[in-house]
């Protein structure tokens, strides 16, 4: 097949009479990375719910890895390969670093349904794996999540993702609430993937953090796509233009 | 941020070392050693006895071990609903029905394990009249299961499914079982249970069963799935149910446990009383949640152990015993009850304040 992971065509959500997002046309190829950027209630968020399967699309249709999908719930998207690090992190506080990189598909010893005993070195030793495959460093994995700092936690979240998306992770603003130090950190996980060839959607503010990142930013603006842009051909300026509304650019299909 | 204390790791990404904490049971453990060398040191002061220590010369021993084994033997059938009430509040819940559930099984199973002749006599008190005289002991003991399978299933199913607090589910089934209990026989005491239901409580047996099943339970919360997902949903049930974790099945399942629970408590209850009567475990539930609570399991869920359970189950009988011990009234017992709940749960809502401070 070709050689494009994730396509929407025409997607559309209206929340009651609010147009969210109108005829989204978006193409992510293999082993590359694309920021999502636009004002607050450009369409961002809406259109990340979409495609992870949190919400379902007015109209439209999404293609992932070929064919066509319609996911029922957040976790069909994770089935399918599909892997999200959102704004509020979903982590169990109480839980340490394995517990909750492997929360909902545990590793076992011995099969006894419910009561099956728990793969605990199993577990530790496949963290330790992930984190050494996403670069991620976490000195005490016993440690609950409730200790670590914030970039701790990110990291957490995102070598979850990193470990068990076969196919395509999204971050929604991964760096948001995090100090300089641990802003680079996470920015350097990102490098990590990029250089394994792992195709990922970034929605980010952060102009400097774009430009570092990523091939092509997709801008959105009052839930449309108003511009695709390759990165070497366009600036900072140009993007805050296309954010604002002050540049608009003729798309036919944003690839 | 924590550059400052910078140990481990890189950049913001450290984690100091000295900031690890002990382990929640081992401030109860503290404590427990504490209270046990106040009531030592009181009984010395006031009564120039010992709380602890034999003081009987024609007893060979270095403990009171008469006092120790009633300690335990006192808390151990409330102890027994305890582990049950633990789970439940670690996964983020409460049950107030445990008490009613006990007498409600109490009284069903002792109508399934009288004796058909009392002292030559025909029993005066059969239920059935001829009818489940005389059954093998395994029949009460199904009946029981039933029961507390029964009344666990219907709380959990109403929690998981009706999406109501479990505070309110529960309280419905307190009221509830309560009501079954006294409807049963029409409130009146069953008595004379066949030898082997008999042989289930003699003794230090309630200890035993309560002992081995602590152990069971440990080694569930803290090596099998179902306690892991105890802990995660108790944490944080969205990113529980975002991870694939069925959550309302994993919920039927703990409070059908915390019933079948409380009516294992009611076997080993009516069969050391050699009785069943329509108010028994009346607040045990109270109590089986202030044992959780002193044993540091957090009513917010996602933090406790069995371990800390069972040792706040001792706490709570040596300051029971101790109250006896320097002869104060049964009433004081009661009021300060009441404050060490209350004062536990304001320690653990401090003990959270200040960790989100740390943060």
């Amino acid at each position: 097949m070709s050689d494009i992971v994730l396509q929407t065509r025409g997607l559309t959500k209206h929340y009651g009479g609010v147009h969210a997002l109108v005829d989204a046309d978006f193409v992510l190829r293999r082993g590359e990375h694309v920021a999502i950027m636009g004002d607050n209630g450009a369409g961002k968020s809406t259109f990340v719910r979409q495609i992870t399967g949190v919400e379902r699309p007015t109209a439209g249709s999404i293609w992932f890895d070929g064919r066509e999908v319609q996911f029922n719930g957040p976790l069909e998207a994770r089935e399918a390969g599909i892997e999200c690090v959102f704004q509020n992190l979903a982590l169990c506080d109480d839980l340490d670093v394995p517990s909750n990189l492997f929360l909902g598909r545990e590793k076992v010893l011995f099969n006894l349904g419910p009561f099956s005993i728990l793969d605990r070195k199993g577990m530790r030793a496949a963290t330790e794996a992930a984190l050494q495959r996403t670069a991620v460093k976490i000195p005490n994995l016993a440690n609950t999540i409730r200790n670590m700092s914030g970039g701790q936690r990110q990291c957490v979240a995102i070598a979850r993702a990193a470990t068990f998306a076969s196919k395509l992770i999204i971050m929604d603003e991964p760096t948001a609430a995090l100090g300089v130090q641990e802003t680079a950190q996470v920015e350097n996980i990102i490098r990590h993937l990029k250089a394994q060839g792992e195709p990922l959607i970034l929605v980010s503010h952060n102009m400097r953090q774009v430009f570092d990142l990523v091939d092509r930013i997709v801008v959105f603006r009052r839930g449309r796509i108003v511009a695709n842009l390759r990165k070497e051909e366009t600036d900072g300026q140009d993007v805050v233009a296309y954010i604002t509304g002050a540049k608009t650019q003729a798309l036919e299909d944003a690839a | 941020m924590t550059e400052t204390r910078t140990a481990y790791g890189i950049g913001g990404l450290t984690y100091d070392p000295r900031k690890r904490h002990l382990p929640q049971e081992v401030n109860v453990f503290i404590a427990l050693v504490l209270i046990v060398a106040a009531f030592e040191l009181l009984g010395r002061v006031l009564y120039g006895d010992s709380f602890l220590f034999n003081t009987r010369p024609n007893v060979d021993a270095v403990f009171n071990w008469a006092r120790l084994n009633i300690i335990i033997l006192q808390v151990s059938i409330v102890g027994i609903i305890a582990l049950g009430v633990t789970q439940v509040i670690i996964s983020g819940g409460i049950d107030l029905s445990s008490g009613s559930v006990v007498g409600a099984t109490a009284i069903i199973t002792m109508s399934f394990a009288q004796t058909a002749l009392v002292n030559g006599n025909p029993n005066p008190k059969a239920v059935f009249g001829d009818l489940f005289l005389d059954m093998p002991v395994i029949v009460p003991l199904l009946v029981a299961l039933a029961c507390g399978l029964t009344a666990g299933l219907i709380n959990g199913l109403l929690i998981a499914y009706t999406r109501i607090p479990p505070f309110i589910a529960t309280l419905g089934m307190m009221v509830t079982a309560r009501g079954v209990a006294r409807w049963w026989f029409k409130g009146e005491p069953i008595s004379f249970p066949t030898e082997s239901y008999a042989a289930i409580g003699k003794g230090m047996m309630p200890v035993a069963i309560f002992l081995v099943l602590a152990v069971l339970f440990h080694l569930i919360l803290r090596y099998t799935l179902y306690g892991k997902r105890c802990y995660a949903i108790g944490s944080n049930e969205e990113a529980a149910r975002m991870s694939g974790i069925n959550v309302e099945r994993h919920k039927v399942l703990v409070y059908t446990i915390a019933g079948v629970l409380a009516a294992v408590a009611a076997v080993v209850l009516s069969s050391k009383n050699l009785t069943a009567q329509a108010g028994m475990g009346m607040m045990y539930e109270l109590d089986a949640i202030a044992m959780t609570v002193i044993g540091g399991v957090s009513l917010a869920g996602g933090r406790g152990s069995i371990v800390g359970t069972v040792l706040g189950a001792l706490i709570f009988g040596v300051i029971i015993s101790g109250f006896t011990f320097l002869k104060l009234d049964a009433y004081y017992q009661e009021m300060v009850k009441g404050a060490i709940i209350v004062g536990a749960v304001v320690l653990d809502q401090w003990r959270q304040r200040r960790r989100q401070a740390r943060g």
